[in-house]
């Protein structure tokens, strides 16, 4: 197992999409390094023939019937959205440059 | 009316229904008490007050009038609430503790929400608790820390910190919470307070904002264990809008607190946990446990040892599952659709850069620890090692948990392993933090039921005292834990919660 390097966060937190400054990645590489450590042990009892759960009570698939449930307004959707146009979400550009 | 405040939920109740006390009253009591003491607790992040009369109103009219619509009102009717602000409300902020939702106005309940308008119980506000319910101490909140009532400079566990603190502090009878690690019982624990995560699935998780949704369950916090059974049976059952939702509602939650009452557990197994004891744990706590479990062998009960040797990876197992649903749960806080948007400073304003800038803004330190540690979990040649040997540890522990219960009915623990510590002791070092959770995340990781109830003062502060059961036997908790409260009123001659100094002026002037 290895520890998580200053590159690693900088990539992670990209994948994560959470903008870090320098001081808050040098926190963090040090903090994520201890916590690693003492997580890591899992593997240590880990073998192959156990099988792995995802889930603590073993249910099923649900499924329901196919009709339109309870559903939400336009105004309602849009309550909280920080900005909308008309019966829309308005969203940032998606591609760098115009 | 401030002897109202420190009746149980019971109790209050009972005078509800002869017409001895108005449910106006009641919440009026409440709210009296929460504008005196929590200005220096800060349990309530939204104080309902106008709704909470309204519906207290209501409740009286319908007493009045008395006929069909009085009888068919729910024995709690009138009896108020507080909300953990992870639950969603109408007509109420809910904020998830994080700037990211700050002012975020709800546009359905949750289900747990609906039961409890439906069963009329007013709600006196939403309470305070770790961001996103990520801790420990519920220093990690973005609207200051709640303070313990019982020492204003120590914490009142996490994350579900306000729910605890506000009906220790007399300032609710009943509150939510959720569950995940321990958010419940460790918060119980440390405030003398009951608290009860239930079987995975036996209380609706729609719209409790996810933190990690195989681990996450809403549950009761109270100060006796009959009132966590009353509203257990209240909040429970199944709903098609969680698919997770077991499919039978649990019975018998009332009457098995009843019945724990008369302090018999003649023929009662109850497993002491090996690897949940002794060292780690402090000297205090671990001598309340001995004691609690003389009193449990003086009942009738059978106490027995268990092993449960994987327990010791369990922390190491949770670190890796909750984070990596984190990582996924909390993707959904992007600037778009809700929530807060914050734009860069300088550069092109494209989603990619909105969303980072949005996301360092609107969470904390401890959130973005954990979305880190889960997006490291899941990535590309670590997923088998971290979370595919972590989902193996789950299996391990629930075979640990099926032995257990060969050999015992209920299992018996510290709830945590030291009282309540002073505020800021643990910010620093998040693993330490992580440590407090050791005795209450197995419960979690394998779909069991756990309770705290207090097990008496370690250097004046409460002691919490876990019971667990199988899966679906939420009633056994109940009965030993009702068991246990009763056998300690004996003893001492005192409900455990009359010891709590009294918060007035000057306690709130000394605070730290």
């Amino acid at each position: 197992m290895s520890a998580i390097s200053r590159e690693d966060l900088v990539h992670l937190a990209r994948l994560a999409h959470i903008e870090m400054g320098d001081a808050e990645l040098d926190k963090m590489t040090g903090e994520l390094g201890v916590i690693v450590d003492a997580i890591a042990s899992v593997s240590e009892v880990a073998s192959s023939d156990i099988p792995a759960t995802s889930h603590p009570i073993p249910l099923n698939n649900v499924f329901r019937e196919d009709v339109v449930g309870q559903t939400l307004s336009i105004d309602e959707v849009l309550l909280n959205a920080p900005d909308s146009d008309s019966d829309r979400f308005k969203v940032p550009a998606i591609l760098d440059g115009e | 009316m401030s002897e109202l405040i420190h009746l149980s939920a019971s109790e209050l109740a009972t005078k509800l229904h002869s017409g001895e006390v108005t449910s106006v009253q009641a919440v009026q009591a409440h709210l009296d008490r929460i504008a005196e003491v929590d200005g220096a607790i800060n349990a309530f992040l939204h104080v309902n007050a106008e709704e909470a009369l309204a519906v207290a109103a209501e409740v009286d009219a319908i007493r009045a009038a008395g006929g069909e619509a009085a009888q068919a009102l729910h024995p709690l009717a009138g009896v108020p609430i507080a909300i953990k602000d992870l639950i969603v409300t109408k007509g109420q902020p809910t904020t998830a503790a994080s700037k990211m939702l700050e002012g975020w106005m709800s546009p359905y309940d949750a289900t747990v929400i609906e039961k409890i308008r439906a069963a009329k119980l007013p709600m006196l506000g939403k309470t305070n608790l770790d961001e996103f319910a990520m801790g420990s101490s519920t220093e990690h909140s973005a609207f200051g820390v709640t303070r313990n009532p019982w020492d204003l400079n120590r914490i009142p566990g996490g994350s579900g910190g306000g729910s605890a603190a506000a009906v220790a502090a007399f300032e609710a009878p009943l509150a939510l919470g959720t569950d995940t690690g321990g958010s419940i019982r460790q918060p119980g624990a440390v405030t003398g307070t009951v608290g009860v995560k239930p079987t995975y699935g036996a209380v609706s998780r729609y719209g409790a904002i996810a933190m990690a949704s195989s681990l996450d369950q809403i549950g009761p916090v109270s100060r006796t264990v009959l009132d966590s059974a009353l509203l257990q049976e209240l909040i429970g059952g199944h709903d098609p809008k969680d698919s997770t939702s077991l499919p039978n509602s649990l019975e018998g939650l009332v009457a098995a607190a009843v019945e724990g009452t008369a302090g018999d557990l003649t023929g009662v197994r109850v497993g002491i946990i090996k690897e949940l004891q002794g060292e780690g744990y402090e000297p205090g706590v671990q001598a309340r446990f001995e004691e609690s479990l003389e009193l449990l062998k003086s009942a009738g009960a059978e106490i027995v040892q268990v092993s449960c040797p994987n327990f010791k990876y369990a922390l190491g197992a949770y670190y890796l599952i909750m984070p990596s649903e984190v990582s996924s749960n909390l993707a959904k806080f992007d600037g778009v659709r809700y929530g807060n948007r914050v734009l860069p400073q300088e550069g092109p304003m494209t989603i990619e850069r909105v969303m980072g800038a949005t996301r360092a803004a609107g969470f904390g330190d401890e959130v973005k620890r954990r979305i880190i540690l889960g997006t490291y979990a899941l990535s590309a040649g670590y997923y088998d090692a971290y979370y595919g040997s972590a989902q193996k540890v789950r299996t391990l522990i629930q075979r640990d948990f099926d032995a257990a219960f060969e050999a015992a009915d209920v299992l018996i623990s510290p709830t945590a392993p030291t009282v309540a510590f002073e505020l800021g002791s643990k910010t620093d070092d998040p693993l330490a933090m992580y440590l407090n959770d050791v005795a209450t995340i197995p419960a979690n990781l394998a779909g069991v039921p756990g309770i705290t109830v207090p097990g008496g003062l370690s250097e004046g502060l409460p002691v919490g005292i876990q019971f667990l059961a199988p899966a679906y036997e939420d009633k056994r908790l109940y009965k030993v834990g009702a068991a246990l409260e009763t056998l300690l009123e004996q003893r001492s001659g005192h409900s455990f919660i009359s010891q709590a100094p009294s918060i007035d002026a000057a306690t709130i002037g000394q605070k730290g």
